[in-house]
C-alpha cells in the first residue's frame, strides 16, 4: 500500500511548528500504524533527515503512550484502538493520512508528535491514590469483602491507561473522563472511602489550575477512548464533588 | 489540599449551567401556558390571555419568579460566554483536520452559538412586547372593573399579515424556535449530567423526555404564532 504522509514537525516546544508532506511505498496492510511511521522514519535517516518524534512503548494498548491524531480523530478512525493497535488495513490505498500531536494548552508539543502529559501525573499526585500504612500491619486488599458489581464498575474505571486522547478529542480540551475514572476506580472500592471527599477536590482542583477545559457533555470523550471509558464516571464525579462540596466547611 | 471555592471551579460553573438551565425550562412551561390561551379566538381569548398577563405582572410571587428568571439568563449567558473563553484557551492551537461528527452531536458542540442567537431573540422580544406593556402606549380592556393592558390585540396586530414587517417576524420568531428546541435537545438531559445525576434505569427517560421537551414545547410557541399569522390572512 503507498500513502502520502502529512505530518507536523516541530523542532522543539518554543519552535513553530509546521506539516510536512511525505510519501511511504510498498506498506503492509498487516503492518500497525507505528509500524507505517518506523519505515518512514528510516527512510528519512538514509536520507540524512530528521526522523519524526512519537512517543510509543508497549505497543500493545496498554501503556497509553501513543498519542496521534490521525485524520480528525484521536488514535484514528477505530473505536477502543490505540494508535500501536490500528493496522494500515483501516486505510484505502492511496489515501492521503494527516497526524498531528495531541492539542492542548496542558499538553504542550515537546517535538514534533511528542506532548508533555505529566499535567496528567500532577492530577494523579493531587489525590488519586489510597494511602496504606506500610508499618508490617497491611491488610491484604483481598481480606476485605468487595460486592461484585462494585469491583467490577471500579475495574471498568481502571482500564484507563492515561492516554489522553479523552482530551484531545474533546473541543473544549478537557480532562474530565480521565480524572472520573481516576475518581471513579477508588471512589468504588472501600479502600479509597477514607479519602473519597479530599481526592475529588484535589484532583479537581489540580485539573483547573492545569488549563483543561469545562466539559460541556458533548460525549466525544466516551467515543474515542480506546478504552470505552463511560460518561457514568464523569457524573459520578460531578455528584462527589458535589456533596463535597456542599458538606466541607472550607 | 483543596481550596478552591465551590463558585471557582471548572465544575461549579457547570453545576450553574445546569441549575439555571433547567429552571429556565420551567419558565419556558408558565410563558408557554399563557401563550396557548392565544388560541382562542374573539373575546373570550381576548380576556382570557389579557387577564393571565395581568396576572403574571402584578402577582408577588410571580413577580419573585419573573426576577428570578432574569437574574438565571443572565447568568447563564455570562457563565455560558467564560466557559466558552476558558474552553478556547484550553485549545490555543487548533487541528488542521478534524471531524467532529464522528462523535458528538452538532447541538452539543453549537450550544454557545444556539445560546446567542436566543440570547438576541430574546432583547428583541422584550423590546417588542415586554416594553410596550411596561412602558409603551398600550391599548386597554376593562374587565371586571380593571384596566388591563390588552396585550392580546397587540400581538395579534403584530402578526397581521396586513403589517409590512408581519411575515419577517413570523421568520425570526420560528427560527428563534428552531434555536431553543436545538438548545434545549442537547441541554435539558446535560444539566443532569453536569448535576451527577446519571442512572442507569432513569437516564433514558430523562433523555427522551428532554428531546420531547425541547420539540413539544418550542414546536407549540411557533404553532401559537403561525395560527394567528394564517387566521388573519
Ligand atoms: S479516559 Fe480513555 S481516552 Fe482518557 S486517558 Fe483514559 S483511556 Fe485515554
Ligand atoms: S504504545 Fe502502549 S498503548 Fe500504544
Amino acid at each position: 500500500m503507498d500513502f502520502t504522509l502529512k505530518i507536523w514537525r516541530q523542532e522543539g516546544p518554543q519552535a513553530v511548528g509546521h506539516m510536512a508532506t511525505y510519501q511511504v511505498t510498498d506498506i503492509s496492510d498487516e503492518m500497525s500504524f507505528l509500524e507505517m511511521i518506523d519505515v518512514l522514519n528510516d527512510q528519512l535517516v538514509r536520507s540524512g533527515d530528521e526522523p519524526v518524534a512519537f512517543d510509543h512503548d508497549c505497543r500493545e494498548g496498554i501503556c497509553g503512550m501513543c498519542s496521534m491524531f490521525i485524520n480528525g480523530e484521536a488514535h484514528g478512525p477505530n473505536r477502543l484502538t490505540t494508535t500501536c493497535q490500528l493496522h494500515m488495513r483501516s486505510f484505502k490505498n492511496g489515501e492521503t493520512i494527516t497526524i498531528e500531536p495531541w492539542r492542548a494548552a496542558a499538553f504542550p508539543v515537546i517535538r514534533d508528535l511528542v506532548v508533555d502529559r505529566s499535567s496528567m501525573d500532577r492530577i494523579i499526585q493531587s489525590g488519586g491514590y489510597v494511602s496504606v500504612n506500610t508499618n508490617g500491619n497491611t491488610v491484604d486488599a483481598n481480606a476485605l469483602p468487595i460486592p461484585k458489581p462494585a469491583a467490577d464498575e471500579a475495574f471498568e474505571a481502571a482500564v484507563c491507561i492515561g492516554c489522553g486522547a479523552c482530551v484531545a478529542t474533546c473541543k473544549n480540551a478537557s480532562a474530565m473522563l480521565f480524572v472520573a475514572a481516576k475518581v471513579s476506580q477508588l471512589a468504588l472500592l472501600p479502600q479509597g472511602q477514607p479519602e473519597r471527599t479530599a481526592r475529588v477536590e484535589g484532583m479537581v482542583e489540580q485539573m483547573d489550575l492545569e488549563g483543561f477545559g469545562n466539559c460541556t457533555n458533548t460525549g466525544a470523550c466516551e467515543v474515542e477512548c480506546p478504552m470505552g471509558i463511560s460518561l457514568d464516571h464523569i457524573a459520578r464525579m460531578n455528584r462527589d464533588y458535589l456533596t463535597a462540596k456542599v458538606a466541607n466547611k472550607g | 489540599m483543596a481550596k478552591s471555592g465551590l463558585l471557582s471551579s471548572s465544575l461549579a460553573k457547570k453545576y450553574a449551567m445546569a441549575a439555571t438551565g433547567l429552571f429556565l425550562c420551567l419558565f419556558l412551561v408558565g410563558h408557554l401556558v399563557g401563550n396557548l390561551q392565544l388560541f382562542i379566538s374573539g373575546e373570550a381569548g381576548r380576556e382570557a390571555f389579557n387577564v393571565y398577563a395581568h396576572f403574571m405582572v402584578s402577582n408577588p410571587a410571580v413577580k419573585l419568579l419573573s426576577y428570578l428568571t432574569y437574574l438565571s439568563i443572565l447568568f447563564h449567558a455570562v457563565d455560558g460566554f467564560v466557559l466558552t473563553k476558558l474552553n478556547r484557551k484550553a485549545r490555543p492551537v487548533s487541528y488542521a483536520v478534524e471531524k467532529p461528527s464522528e462523535n458528538s452531536s452538532w447541538m452539543s458542540r453549537n450550544m454557545m452559538v444556539l445560546g446567542t442567537i436566543m440570547l438576541v431573540f430574546i432583547v428583541v422580544h422584550m423590546q417588542n412586547f415586554w416594553w410596550q406593556m411596561h412602558f409603551g402606549a398600550m391599548p386597554i380592556q376593562v374587565v371586571d372593573g380593571v384596566e388591563l393592558h390588552d396585550l392580546y390585540t397587540v400581538v395579534y396586530a403584530f402578526f397581521n399579515p396586513a403589517e409590512s414587517m408581519a411575515l419577517l417576524s413570523l421568520a425570526l420568531y420560528v427560527a428563534a424556535m428552531f434555536a431553543v428546541g436545538f438548545h434545549l435537545w442537547h441541554g435539558f438531559s446535560s444539566s443532569f449530567q453536569s448535576l451527577g445525576l446519571r442512572h442507569a434505569k432513569y437516564t433514558p427517560i430523562i433523555r427522551f423526555f428532554g428531546r420531547a421537551f425541547a420539540v413539544v414545547v418550542p414546536g407549540l410557541f411557533a404553532a401559537v404564532v403561525v395560527y394567528i399569522y394564517l387566521i388573519q390572512a
